[in-house]
């Protein structure tokens, strides 16, 4: 796949500002800080990571750009507009432990709630919406299997599903909190493919993951997250020994074969 | 020919008095409601709060009967406080849901249990709330329940999206600039209001068996919240017919003759149910997923 290799060009984009620009975000629960002055800024047309052990703050960082958490100090613009008057840009996946897979409702109806947001309290869906989320379902490849139950579905299709449901927000910019983990090697790779065909279509995308490997091979920029940005960059460049030491701490193990360093994350 | 109409007759005669009517037609109308309600009780395993704003209500039911005020208004003003209070305290405290239960509704149960020991003769009275009264049933309770209960079918149907979307993903409901919290706390009020026009036809003890087991049973054979409410419905209109006129021929409590064909009906589908019973079938998409090592629902 192609990729804009990342020059001085980038710096100057003739006053386009970034689809997200995160700047000094200071912000925690119950006193305890869990982000600690993270600036960061992505391009638009960006498929970037936030890669970072558990409890690194990825979660936190995204319920931030969301709205969904306050922060104490620091901003999150989103082309420029604050969030509240841009949180019709933003699509969002959750984390799969937080999704009720048990609760009684279709995959269709799954991805209609992508709609919801758009419609506003006390309209029913209309015709473009039930359009809207055929289109995201057959993206997805999912529409042989619209009526089913969402707890019937093998943990790649799930995932499908609610990346479907994102896409049906219309995002120009897509927040995805681990969507790899616990898929095998053909969904992750299916996924991947479906990010890919987002970001051609002009999207932004912040995946949140501790997929290093994922990271390294196929996203544009990639944002190495402890409490604080050790660093961000390309991922080939980036990705250090010293960066990852300093991000993952002991829970990662490097291992150097035939020149390569391959990284494991436990 | 005789035998035939000597069945019909069998069958209808307890129908033709005009207190059974009455009360047939309140336990149809709280069976509805309860159904509704009930299916986002059982999908989010709500099932101790509703039974925790039964007994939270018995306080004002106590306090109304001693001020001399209206009782469904004493339990409503009982029930939605500490509904809303269960909300606010969890929210604010960081204590778990259920711990913020616990602590309330024996609080205001113990109000009610304090004001009652303080009287004397009228207990009687009380305890029609307690275990459920439906023979005794009157107009003004017909009407009540009617109107109370049109309005939060009314509500359901129109905040419907809303209250689903809200129950099943709250951060995402959220992140899509839906009134979370609004809708977390009309859910529990809305719950609060359907067990306080239930209380005279089941009872504080019985309310949450129809809160939950028809919406229970319902879910063992449909897949879709507005499904199992209708299915929910139709299993506790079922009951109440079943149940009453078995209370009649049997001369035995009308509530707990309802709640006990309620739960019959559930276990009879649970060893049946095609989908999920233990002699039923399982589908194959279930013995797919296992097989491929995936987790199953959480
Ligand atoms: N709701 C919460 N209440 C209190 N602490 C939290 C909450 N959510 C996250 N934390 C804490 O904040 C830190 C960052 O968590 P999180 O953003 O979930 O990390 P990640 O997504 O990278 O695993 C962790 O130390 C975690 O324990
Ligand atoms: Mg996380």
């Amino acid at each position: 796949m192609a990729r804009v290799d990342a020059g001085q060009q980038d710096t100057e984009d003739g006053g386009l500002r970034p689809a997200i620009e995160v700047s000094d975000l200071w912000a925690g629960y119950n006193g305890q800080a869990a982000l600690e002055g993270v600036t960061l800024a992505i391009e638009e047309g960006c498929l970037a990571g936030l890669v970072g052990p558990n409890g690194s703050g990825k979660s936190t960082l995204l319920r931030v750009i969301l709205g969904l958490h306050r922060p104490w100090r620091g901003e999150v613009r989103l082309f420029g507009q604050k969030v509240d008057r841009a949180r019709r840009l933003l699509g969002y996946m959750p984390q799969v432990e937080l999704v009720d897979w048990a609760f009684p409702v279709s995959v269709f109806d799954v991805v209609m709630m992508g709609r919801y947001g758009r419609l506003g309290l006390l309209r029913s869906p209309i015709r473009r919406d039930r359009e809207a989320v055929w289109r995201c379902l057959e993206q997805v490849g999912m529409t042989d299997l619209a009526r089913r139950q969402i707890g019937e579905l093998s943990a790649g299709q799930q995932r499908r599903v609610l990346f479907a449901r994102t896409m049906a927000q219309e995002p120009r910019i897509l927040l995805l909190d681990e969507p790899f983990t616990g898929l095998d090697a053909t969904a992750q790779h299916d996924l991947l493919n479906l990010f890919n065909d987002v970001r051609a279509a002009g999207k932004t995308l912040l995946v949140a993951t501790h997929d290093l490997s994922c990271v390294a091979t196929a996203f544009d920029h990639a944002a190495c997250l402890n409490r604080k940005i050790i660093a961000f960059g390309e991922p080939r460049t980036i990705f250090t020994e010293q960066v990852l030491n300093a991000t993952f701490q002991t829970h990662l193990l490097l291992v150097n074969v035939e020149g390569k360093t391959y990284v494991s994350y436990q | 020919m005789s035998a035939i109409s000597d069945l019909a007759a069998y069958l209808t005669d307890p129908w033709a008095s005009e207190f059974m009517l009455r009360s047939l037609l309140a336990l149809v109308m709280v069976s509805v409601v309860c159904a509704v309600m009930g299916s986002f009780v059982v999908v989010k395993g709500m099932a101790f709060i509703g039974d925790a704003l039964a007994h939270a209500s018995f306080g004002g039911v106590a306090a109304a009967f001693v001020l001399g005020g209206n009782i469904y208004l004493g339990a409503a003003v009982a029930a939605i406080l500490t509904s809303l209070g269960i909300v606010f305290v969890s929210r604010r405290s960081g204590l778990r849901f259920d711990t913020a239960i616990g602590v309330l509704f024996v609080g205001a149960f113990a109000l009610g249990i304090l004001i009652v020991s303080r009287q004397e003769g009228y207990i009687v009275d009380l305890f029609s709330f307690v275990f459920g009264n439906v023979l005794g049933v009157g107009q003004s309770d017909l009407v009540l329940i009617a109107v109370v209960g049109a309005t939060v079918l009314v509500l359901v149907a129109v905040f419907y999206k809303e209250l689903l979307f809200t129950a099943y993903d709250p951060a995402m409901a959220a992140a899509a600039g839906l009134p979370v919290a609004a809708m977390q706390y009309g859910l529990l009020a809305l719950i609060a209001l359907t067990i306080v026009i239930s209380l005279k036809a089941v009872g504080i003890v019985l309310v949450v068996a129809m809160l939950v087991t028809p919406a229970a049973t319902a879910q063992l054979l449909v897949q879709r919240l507005h499904l199992i409410m209708a299915v929910g419905a139709g299993i506790g209109i079922l009951s109440s017919v079943v149940g009453l006129y078995l209370s009649y021929r049997a001369d035995v409590a009308a509530s707990a003759a309802v709640v006990l064909t309620a739960t019959v009906i559930f276990l009879m589908t649970f060893l049946l149910s095609p989908r999920r019973g233990i002699l039923g079938l399982r589908r194959p998409s279930i013995l797919t997923k296992a097989e491929e090592g995936y987790g199953g629902p959480r």
